[in-house]
Formats: C-alpha cells, sequence, structure tokens
C-alpha cells in the first residue's frame, strides 16, 4: 500500500456529519455528528451492526441520502466543494461520473432488459469520458482484469444469464468504468458464496490498487473488511466508536465494543458424547419436475447432537430440509425417526409424526405471519398440538418467553415491532411449543449481525442441554458450523461429500471440495487473501 | 439463565419501544391527516348510509304513493316535483338510496364471497383447480358483461334476485382474478408453509394466513367494484330490466323522467329533474372513490415528499 502515491491532501473530508430519518411520525437521528477522511487511493473499511447507520454514513460520503432522510448538520467535502450544499442536480454531475456505487443485490440492482456492456459504460459515455467504442473496450479490458469468463463477449449477455458472483463482478466492472476518484461498496459480497466471494473480493481488491481509486467499504463482516482495507472505522448506533489501521484494529482494538466484535467468532462448543442414531436418512433421491437436485443421500443424525449440514448455494441442503419435512415427497430411500420410517407425503404423516420434527427457517420476517401477534404465533402450536386453552396457554407461552429470554411485555407485538434476533428468537419459541424431538435450523442466523447470532446460538446450545434437543443445522457458515456443531455433513451438487464428527472433518486430509471450501473462509489476517492466492496459483 | 437475561437487553435492541394504540385512537390520526377529499368522501357515503337506513323517517311522502298531479313542478308540497304518474320524486329519491345501494352492496358482498373464496383456493392448490376456475374465468370475461347479463336477466325474468345473482357471478371474475394474484405472493411465504407443516387444513390457513395479508387490496377493489355494480344496476333498470316499478329506484328514474330535459328551455327546474338521481349517482361514485384513493395511498407504503 505504501508504494501508492498518496497525496496529502484529503479526498473527501465530512466533518460532524448530523443525518436523520423520518419513521413513526417523527424525526431520528441516524448519524450523530461523524468525521471521516479519506485519502486518494486509499480504503476505509466501515463496520457495524444493523441501525449502526454504515450504509446512511456511505452513501452520504457521495452526498446522498435514501429518501425519508436529511442531513441536518456537518459538511461533506469532496475535493474542495460541500456536496452538502448543493443541490440534487449539481449533485448529479459527481454521481457516476467521479463517484459511483456497487450495491449488496446485484441481481436486484440490474436492468434486465439491457445488456450488460450497455450498462457498464452507460455513465461513462453519458458523462462524455470515452466514445462508445472507447468504452466498451475498456468495459472488455475491466472484465478481464476482474477475471470474469470470455471477457469479449460476456457483456453482450443479460443480467439471467450470468451467476451471481459474476454479476457482483460487473457491477464492479460498471463501477469502475468512468474511472471515479472514490467507490462506495455496499456489502458487495455478503449475498455471495464464500468460494465465490474468494474471487469477487480478490478482483475487486486488484483493480482499486490498479487504478488508485479510494473506496469505502461497508460490511458487518470482519474477515472480509481485514482483506479489504488500509484503515477501518467501527461504528455503533450513529456514532464512531474508533478508527486505526486494519492490522493495528485487529490485534489491539482499544474499545470494549470493538473487542466484543472480534471475540464473536472465538464460539465454541465442546462435543457431545455420541449416542444412537434418532433421525436416519437412506439412499435419498430427490427432484424437482425433472430436475434432479438428490442423489443417493445418506445421514444419520445421532440424538441430542447438532449435525451441521454444509455447502454453498444449490449444494442441496435446504432440499435436504424439504425432504425431512415431507414437503418434497422423495423419489427413492427412507427416513427412519426413532427407528420408525416416516411416511414420504406431509399428507400421510400422523400429527404427531409432525409435531416432533420443527423447523425454524432463515428468514424469521417472513416466516411469521406479520398480521399475527407474538401471543398468536406461539400460542397456535400449542392450541394445535397439546390442546391447551385459555389460561393453561397463558401461562405456557409465558413460560415459552422466558425459555428464549424475552420478557413478558412482548407477547402483544407483532413481528414488524421486533428486531431481526428477536424475531428469530419468536421463531424459535414457535419451534418449542410443539415440544419436539427434532429441530431443522435452515441458515437460522445467517440473515442477523454478529453480536445477534451469538445470542441465538448461545441460546440454542442452552435450550438444547436443557431439552435433549436434535438440531440438523444448515448453514453455509464455517464459523456457525465451528460454533455449535457436534458432526459435519460437507454437500455439493446434491451429494454428500462427507460426514463425520467435527474434529474429523476440519482436519486433514480433506477431499477436494471440503478443502476448498475450508479454505475459502476469510480469516481475521490481513494478509490472507494474499496468501491464499499464492498458495492456490502455485 | 438470569445471567445471560442480564447481557441481553431486549429493549437495547429494539432501540425505543413502540407506543400501543387501540383501533379507534389510530382512526382518529388516521383521519386527522387525511386530505380533504377523503374526508369529503366519508361524509357523503356516511350521510348515504343515514338515508338509506332511515328512509322512511326523512321521506315526506311513500314510496309508491301517487298525488293527483303527474309531472307537478318544484313546489313547497313536493320539493322536486312529481313524476309521471305523480309520485313524489324526493321521496323516490330517499327511497331509491335504500333500494339501489342496498342491492348493490349485497351484489358486491356476493360477489366477493364467490371471487374471494375461489381466488384464494386456486392460490392454495394451483393445480387442475386453478387451471379450471381460471379458464372458466376467461371465458366469463370474454362476453361483454352488461349484455351477458341482458341475456340472462331476460331468460330468468329480472327479480331482485336474480339480479343480485346474475351480476355478482359476472362480477366475481374480476374479484377472483384479483384474489387469485394478490394470494399466490402471500402462498410462497415461509410462514404459509410453516402452517402446512403444522398440519393446518386449507380452511385455517385461507382464514387465518393468507386473508389478513391480502386485505388492504382487497378492500380498495371492494370500493370500486362496488361502484360498478352499482353503475351497472342503474344501467339496467335505464334501459328497463333491472328494479321493476313501483319499487324505486336511481337509474329507472332518469328513465322513466328522461324526456322532461326537453323542457329545459321552458322551466329550468323541469329539465333538472331527472339530473337529480343520476347526480346522485355521480356523487356516490365520486365520493367512493375518494375513499378508496385515499386507502390505497395509505397501504401502498408510499411516503410522502417531505
Amino acid at each position: 500500500m505504501s508504494s501508492k502515491n498518496q497525496k496529502a491532501d484529503p479526498l473527501i473530508q465530512i466533518n460532524n456529519l448530523k443525518i436523520e430519518g423520518f419513521s413513526d411520525e417523527q424525526w431520528h437521528p441516524i448519524i450523530k455528528g461523524v468525521n471521516l477522511t479519506l485519502k486518494r487511493g486509499q480504503v476505509m473499511g466501515l463496520i457495524g451492526e444493523s441501525g449502526a447507520g454504515k450504509s446512511t454514513l456511505g452513501l452520504a460520503a457521495m452526498g446522498y441520502t435514501q429518501p425519508g432522510c436529511r442531513i441536518t448538520d456537518g459538511e461533506i467535502i469532496f475535493d474542495g466543494t460541500d456536496l452538502a450544499q448543493l443541490n440534487d442536480s449539481a449533485k448529479q454531475q459527481y454521481w457516476g461520473n467521479r463517484m459511483t456505487y456497487v450495491a449488496q443485490s446485484a441481481a436486484a440492482s440490474f436492468n434486465p432488459a439491457h445488456r450488460l456492456i450497455d450498462q457498464t459504460t452507460a455513465s461513462a459515455i453519458r458523462f462524455k469520458i470515452k466514445n462508445e467504442s472507447d468504452a466498451k473496450k475498456d468495459a472488455k479490458r475491466l472484465y478481464e482484469a476482474l477475471n470474469l469468463p470470455n471477457p469479449e463477449s460476456i457483456g453482450d449477455r443479460y443480467p439471467h444469464q450470468v451467476s451471481g458472483g459474476q454479476l457482483q463482478r460487473v457491477m464492479t466492472a460498471m463501477a469502475m468504468s468512468p474511472r471515479p476518484d472514490l467507490i462506495v461498496f455496499d456489502e458487495p459480497t455478503t449475498a455471495l458464496d464464500v468460494t465465490t466471494q474468494v474471487e469477487v473480493l480478490t478482483a475487486m481488491k486488484s483493480i482499486v490498487e490498479e487504478f488508485n481509486t479510494a473506496a469505502i467499504y461497508i460490511t458487518h463482516d470482519l474477515a472480509v473488511v481485514a482483506q479489504m482495507a488500509d484503515v477501518i472505522k467501527v461504528l455503533r448506533y450513529g456514532n464512531e466508536i474508533e478508527e486505526a489501521e486494519t492490522r493495528k484494529m485487529l490485534t489491539a482494538p482499544e474499545q470494549d465494543y470493538t473487542k466484543s466484535l472480534w471475540s464473536v467468532r472465538s464460539l465454541e462448543k465442546k462435543p457431545a458424547k455420541v449416542q444412537e442414531p434418532i433421525l436416519e436418512i437412506q439412499n435419498i433421491d430427490a427432484a424437482y419436475g425433472k430436475f434432479k437436485v438428490l442423489h443417493d443421500v445418506n445421514i444419520s443424525v445421532p440424538r441430542g447432537s447438532t449435525v451441521a449440514v454444509v455447502g454453498e448455494s444449490g449444494s442441496g441442503k435446504s432440499t435436504t430440509a424439504r425432504v425431512i419435512t415431507g414437503l418434497l415427497p422423495q423419489l427413492a430411500g427412507e427416513i427412519k425417526f426413532d427407528g420408525q420410517i416416516l411416511p414420504k407425503r406431509l399428507e400421510d404423516r400422523t400429527k404427531e409424526q409432525k409435531r416432533i420434527i420443527q423447523m425454524i427457517y432463515q428468514m424469521a420476517d417472513t416466516a411469521m405471519n406479520p398480521r399475527q401477534t407474538v401471543r398468536e404465533i406461539i400460542g397456535r402450536p400449542l392450541e394445535f398440538y397439546l390442546n391447551l386453552k385459555g389460561r393453561e396457554k397463558e401461562k405456557r407461552i409465558l413460560e415459552l418467553l422466558d425459555m428464549i429470554e424475552l420478557d413478558d411485555q412482548f407477547i402483544d407485538r407483532l413481528p414488524s415491532e421486533l428486531s431481526g434476533g428477536q424475531k428469530q428468537r419468536i421463531c424459535i419459541a414457535r419451534a418449542l411449543a410443539a415440544n419436539p424431538k427434532f429441530i431443522i435450523c435452515d441458515e437460522v442466523t445467517s440473515a442477523l449481525d454478529q453480536i445477534v447470532q451469538e445470542g441465538i446460538l448461545k441460546l440454542l446450545m442452552r435450550l438444547q442441554k436443557e431439552l435433549n434437543l436434535t438440531y440438523l443445522f444448515i448453514t453455509h457458515d464455517i464459523s456457525t458450523v465451528r460454533a455449535i456443531s457436534d458432526e459435519v455433513v460437507v454437500m455439493n451438487l446434491g451429494e454428500v461429500v462427507e460426514q463425520g464428527l467435527k474434529a474429523d472433518v476440519f482436519s486433514p486430509p480433506h477431499p477436494d471440495y471440503t478443502e476448498l471450501l475450508l479454505s475459502s473462509v476469510p480469516e481475521m489476517d490481513p494478509d490472507w487473501l494474499k496468501n491464499l492466492n499464492e498458495r492456490r496459483n502455485s | 439463565m438470569t445471567q445471560e437475561k442480564n447481557t441481553y437487553s431486549a429493549a437495547g435492541e429494539v432501540g425505543s419501544v413502540l407506543e400501543k394504540r387501540t383501533f379507534w385512537a389510530r382512526a382518529k390520526i388516521e383521519l386527522s391527516k387525511s386530505p380533504w377529499t377523503a374526508r369529503f368522501g366519508l361524509l357523503v357515503i356516511f350521510i348515504y348510509a343515514v338515508l338509506a337506513i332511515f328512509a322512511p323517517i326523512f321521506a315526506p311522502y311513500g314510496e309508491a304513493e301517487v298525488f293527483p298531479e303527474p309531472y307537478a313542478a318544484w313546489s313547497s308540497e313536493h320539493i322536486f316535483g312529481t313524476d309521471q304518474i305523480g309520485r313524489d320524486i324526493f321521496s323516490r329519491m330517499i327511497y331509491g338510496a335504500r333500494n339501489t345501494v342496498g342491492i348493490a352492496v349485497a351484489t358486491t358482498l356476493l360477489a366477493f364471497l364467490i371471487g374471494g373464496a375461489l381466488g384464494l383456493a386456486a392460490a392454495i392448490n394451483r393445480s387442475y383447480i386453478d387451471q379450471l376456475l381460471s379458464r372458466a374465468v376467461d371465458v366469463l370475461m370474454a362476453i361483454p358483461s352488461l349484455i351477458f347479463a341482458l341475456v340472462l336477466l331476460s331468460i330468468f325474468g329480472s327479480t331482485v334476485t336474480n339480479l343480485i345473482i346474475i351480476i355478482a357471478v359476472l362480477d366475481s371474475t374480476r374479484v377472483f382474478r384479483l384474489t387469485r394474484a394478490v394470494a399466490v405472493n402471500v402462498v410462497v411465504m415461509d410462514y404459509v408453509e410453516a402452517a402446512q407443516l403444522r398440519g393446518e387444513g386449507l380452511g385455517w390457513i385461507m382464514r387465518k394466513e393468507i386473508l389478513p395479508n391480502i386485505m388492504p387490496p382487497l378492500i380498495a377493489e371492494f370500493g370500486l367494484r362496488f361502484c360498478f355494480v352499482f353503475l351497472t344496476i342503474a344501467a339496467l333498470s335505464f334501459l328497463g330490466v333491472g328494479i321493476q316499478p313501483p319499487t324505486a329506484d336511481w337509474g329507472s328514474m332518469v328513465r322513466d323522467n328522461a324526456s322532461l330535459i326537453m323542457f329545459a328551455q321552458y322551466d329550468l327546474k323541469a329539465g333538472l329533474t331527472p339530473l337529480l338521481p343520476a347526480a346522485a349517482i355521480a356523487l356516490l361514485t365520486v365520493a367512493i372513490n375518494f375513499v378508496v384513493d385515499w386507502f390505497l395511498h395509505k397501504t401502498s407504503g408510499i411516503r410522502d415528499e417531505q
């Protein structure tokens, strides 16, 4: 980094910035007086939980506020001009020209009706930085620099014709096309699989270095920010907690809050005693229509333990869960629960068989009916399975709320009045209400912040011990697997690559795929990405 | 566990605890912020409803009471004069509110019951039931509904019951399409799957899981559909196959006195007489649309520019 020709004057200087957002009929502060200085060619990582104001601050660096937000105080000086004082049409001369933005969801950000190359070059042509043929030539060069396959022809495709990771790289090319002074990356790899994430990170890092572009990198993943940023700024509730150079921040954070963020990844479960299997999946084949997704899957889950199923998207993890629950009847093979064979179809299973297997979903938002209160959500399984009514039901609801560490003031709330972590706790309570023996957790923490994640994982472990529950834990996050599992199943392309005790799976020798998956998980070492790529290239 | 509780602060996580409000308190707040168009619409609907319910109290004369002088001019005795056989037009307009609006409400409700239930069933089932119902609806919608209603009423006879059933069935096709379209988006939600996994029946899933989440578009559609039903009934009455005499209704009142409009050059008030029921229809339609617009704006989640 030191080899860069850094000028002394900052590219962006934000002084005492305050931003408010409008909700519930009043203005609430979102950013409460934050300073930020970014030099040319420097990459700053902004980290914090959701609601910390990191996205708002990142957008504010471009002089932009989302609808329903306003800048109330402070200045945003970009190359000598205070963006906070400019009107929108003046700021539009900067947007897409000298400053660009890479959004989290590439799939939702592209116009599906236009070819990729036309979208990549649009702003460079609009600002007359290049003529059309030069811009297209340059775009192809950027595609090549970003390691996209067939850089000459990939631009002729439409957004739906390329994969998520490729689309994210095309968006980086789009942001780079006008050769901006500043790029704001807003969680660009959060939606990607780990193996894809490595490629995208490598491409983004190299291109930012090559053109000496300043960047703000917003994420909640510490290991990712460690690879990308020169300096890291930690935010919480709209305030700056601390800022330091990356290496210093990783090794010696000063504030307690930062230390607590760092410590989340150190959660680890002691292996449980191996008992007889409660669930056995034997030689399962399953298909959606004619498209076969599971090939001869065998998984056995010991009673009272946690078996983690890991794999990338499309590996068949969630399909396996659907087969176990009976939502997707298998084509071949059988599922034994407590020694009994479960009927294939949900309709053929008894109420009791439905009761003992419960499921917790990834998106707590969509897993709860937004029109039902917590009382109705938790109360329904009590009424349905256990015939509890009136006072008995009420008492049990309060017990369940207590189990998930929420107090009784939550009983009349709607899901929209809960935070992400609380929603997931209510979903856990709903599953517990049925008194199940076996719970399928489908990516239950992947939509949550790290600190909230830790709370949920601890809760699940405590409940397991108290109620002797068995979990099948589906996830793509290896650090979650380390934290909670006893056994690990690695899946790829609808097949089980390996199953075994956590210690065995995580220690070499690995099958090729497990090796790729494990080595792609970012570590909290700023040199990790460089070393990994050197290893892989050799 | 108590230690856990201390480290985990729920209120801290959500920030501020939301204030609880009752339905009426919320309605009052919403109303105080509503645009004047919505308030005007609500006022008009309220007045119509009161007139319809208490028609015998407000009307000076009976619905079919005949006075000696037909086509009487406007006077203190007969505010809007009398019609071709000497019935008081003002009284008939008040009774007309009861008949026309009442039948329109009943028809719209029936249309929603049929279309809504079938639409939900089609959205959940998504197999042959969906195909069967959707294609049947396509066939019904392919025929111009006013002409189809005319044909059916001529076959079955124009009684009030037939009128309600025929218009309800024809209008339920549109309700079916809307319900199916919005419900399909809700059916794929995880909470519906969770209910299926629990083993809930079709009725419970329809009523408790899906219906509450598709109410806003359905209520808006109810307002609009009501206007169309209302206009259809008025149109059918104007054509003579709708509500039959001596029952007062606005559509046939327009037809009965239509010829008076030619006397406007001699007596302006006489010329206005056939326009009065037409104006009553127009006013109610406009009022309902104002309210529906406001409601759609509220539920669409579009934030006003600050």
